[in-house]
């Protein structure tokens, strides 16, 4: 992102607004985090591979169209989509036999697929540096207060807060979101009125991961794709979660705006360690509410 | 068991590994030290995790925090060695204090994401501080008064420590803090019921494991004069964790056991194949589906029940 900072770094907003686009991606996934944190109850570590594996999902099917803006288009539609099927796998497959053990169980599982998903993902793409090309039409600038703004970062800050509606609107007014916080509330009762609770918890699970790989495939133009770029992210996104509240989608958000806002302006200040201020936020939040700031379960 | 059998037993143990260096190559006298150290680690966080109940997700943060007030100390402020090794612990206890404040509030699923996001913080900050603690190399050649810098030397020197510290661990464990602190692992109401402070005795459980974690971290420096921000990273932590699963939570040798299995693992496995954490992967999958209870674990569940039928019988 080096290039991108040295095309606007005059000016302290498009620095703030650069700093935000890049937690848009941070709170897409956390967004997904949330969700199966909150209907779950499962801190999902791997949900970090999930996003590695979505942005080099993204790689293969943007070369598969030939790069360009076709194979954007088709890595952002389809990448999401391969991400989901491989959680709907997992799913079935492991987590739903898993669901009545002790949470630190199912966490440390989750802890095994980032073991495996990281070495599944050398094997298969290598440990080199990948990139995805950005269609023609996101490659030019617009101009914010008269200085120069990327358009493809532009656009993130628009898909944040439409991710964050339609999901609200998932949750709060379709019929399987009802299901599903009633399912995080007393997953029992919903079961005893005859609803597949099993089958809600493996939607969920899948929407949360979808979310991961839509995060990957959205942010892989305007990084390197690359083995342990998980890594922090993942931190990043707990953080988020812990901010907002566990569960909570707007909780979310405002975490991501707290991590975003408080980033870019230590940035500023303090070059080498920006990244530290976010993690003061934390703690300043924390100490004056120790859930988060907005409630954490439905 | 009687308690002369096990004194037998341990001064065995003591014996054979008294003269393993000079049975065994060189670096198995290492592997046999980081195996040692390795356990060590998982131990102290198996003092929070499996006897505590408290969900330790970043303990390897205190590992890293000893070794490197340890070796800052020594390599960049020019300490005595000695008054390092000292320090080192003592740092590691400091922080584990500040993180566990900060933590302890909250419920457990939550306390555990809090540390593990506190404890990437700080090793953020070791990573990014080059000038002070190396940055992602690290700080490399550091030197150990000269009685413990032979290998041998190093390797005497970690399992006398680790066996002093193991020992304190189980003395503390089976006083009446010890009782107490399971006694709250196992319901926190009614342990609050009867007038134990709760979150007090939490914290001094997450100090000492703490402590005993940077003792680890500077027996580390000791055997490898390295330190590197990986040693705080989220997934030693894990790591450490799978080992104390694996051998067991809720037996006292049983991370020890799991992280010999775990290195010898890593050693081997990666002889053949880069893809070893595949490997660990899958086999940490195995134990939480089919062995939840640890290796050591079964064993004694085996032992026992066979017990009770002879004497039925």
């Amino acid at each position: 992102m080096s290039f991108m900072e040295a095309f606007c770094s005059p000016g302290v907003l498009c620095q703030i607004l650069l700093g935000l686009s890049r937690t848009v991606i941070l709170f897409i996934v956390a967004s997904g985090l949330s969700l199966i944190l909150g209907v779950l109850r499962i801190p999902n570590i791997a949900h970090g591979s999930l996003y590695m594996i979505g942005a080099f999902m993204a790689y293969t099917v943007s070369r598969v169209f030939g790069g360009g803006t076709l194979g954007y288009w088709m890595a952002v539609l389809l990448a999401p989509l391969g991400v989901a099927l491989v959680s709907f796998i997992i799913e079935r497959g492991i987590f739903s036999r898993l669901y009545e053990r002790e949470h630190i169980m199912l966490f440390l599982l989750t802890f095994s697929f980032v073991l495996v998903f990281g070495d599944l993902v050398k094997l298969v793409w290598g440990a080199e540096y990948r990139s995805v090309s950005m269609p023609g039409f996101f490659q030019g600038s617009i101009r914010i207060l008269g200085l120069p703004f990327p358009i493809y970062n532009f656009i993130l800050l628009l898909v944040g807060p439409i991710v964050a509606v339609v999901l609200w609107l998932l949750v709060n007014k379709t019929k399987i979101g009802k299901i599903s916080r009633a399912a995080a509330v007393d997953r029992e009762m919903v079961g005893a009125v005859g609803i597949n609770v099993s089958l809600v918890f493996c939607i969920v699970f899948v929407i949360g991961c979808f979310l991961a790989g839509l995060g990957g495939a959205l942010v892989s133009p305007i990084v390197n794709v690359v083995l342990g770029m998980d890594h922090t992210l993942i931190m990043e996104a707990f953080l988020i979660v812990i901010i907002g509240g566990l569960g909570n989608i707007w909780g979310a958000l405002l975490g991501a705006l707290i991590f975003g806002l408080t980033q870019s302006l230590g940035i500023l200040v303090w070059p080498q360690f920006g990244i530290v201020f976010p993690y003061a936020a934390v703690i300043v939040v924390l100490s004056i509410r120790p859930t988060g700031l907005l409630r954490s379960t439905w | 068991m009687g308690g002369k059998r096990s004194i037998i037993i341990l001064l065995g143990v003591a014996i054979l590994f008294a003269f393993l260096p000079f049975g065994l190559p060189r670096f198995y006298t290492y592997l046999t030290a980081l195996i040692v150290v390795t356990g060590l680690l998982s131990t102290s966080l198996n003092f929070a995790l499996g006897f505590g109940g408290i969900f330790q997700f970043h303990h390897a943060v205190f590992y890293g925090a000893g070794a490197y007030g340890a070796a800052v100390m020594i390599a960049k402020l020019n300490y005595n060695p000695w008054l390092a090794f000292i320090a080192g612990p003592l740092v590691a206890a400091a922080l584990s204090l500040i993180i566990g404040i900060i933590c302890i509030r909250l419920s457990k699923l939550y306390f555990g994401m809090l540390q593990i996001s506190l404890g990437s913080l700080v090793w953020v900050i070791v990573y990014r501080w080059y000038s002070f603690t190396g940055g992602d190399d690290g700080i490399h050649g550091i030197s150990v008064p000269s009685i413990i810098s032979s290998s041998k030397g190093a390797y005497y020197f970690t399992m006398v420590t680790a066996g002093l510290a193991m020992f304190f661990m189980y003395r503390i464990l089976h006083s009446p803090f010890g009782s107490t602190l399971q006694g709250i692992r196992d319901n926190v109401l009614r342990s609050q019921a009867i007038g134990v402070s709760v979150r007090r005795h939490q914290l001094a459980a997450i100090v000492i494991a703490g402590f005993f974690a940077g003792v680890a971290g500077v027996l580390f420096v000791v055997v490898d004069n390295s330190v590197f921000p990986d040693m705080m990273f989220w997934t030693l932590s894990l790591e450490i964790t799978i080992m104390a699963l694996l051998g067991g939570w809720f037996t006292f040798l049983g991370p020890m056991l799991g992280a010999a299995m775990v290195v010898l693992l890593r050693t081997f496995v990666s002889a053949y194949t880069e893809y070893w954490t595949l490997a660990l992967g899958i086999l940490l999958m195995l134990v939480i589906l089919f062995l939840p209870e640890g290796v050591l674990g079964k064993v004694f569940e085996i032992w026992n029940r066979r017990g009770l039928t002879e004497d039925r019988g």
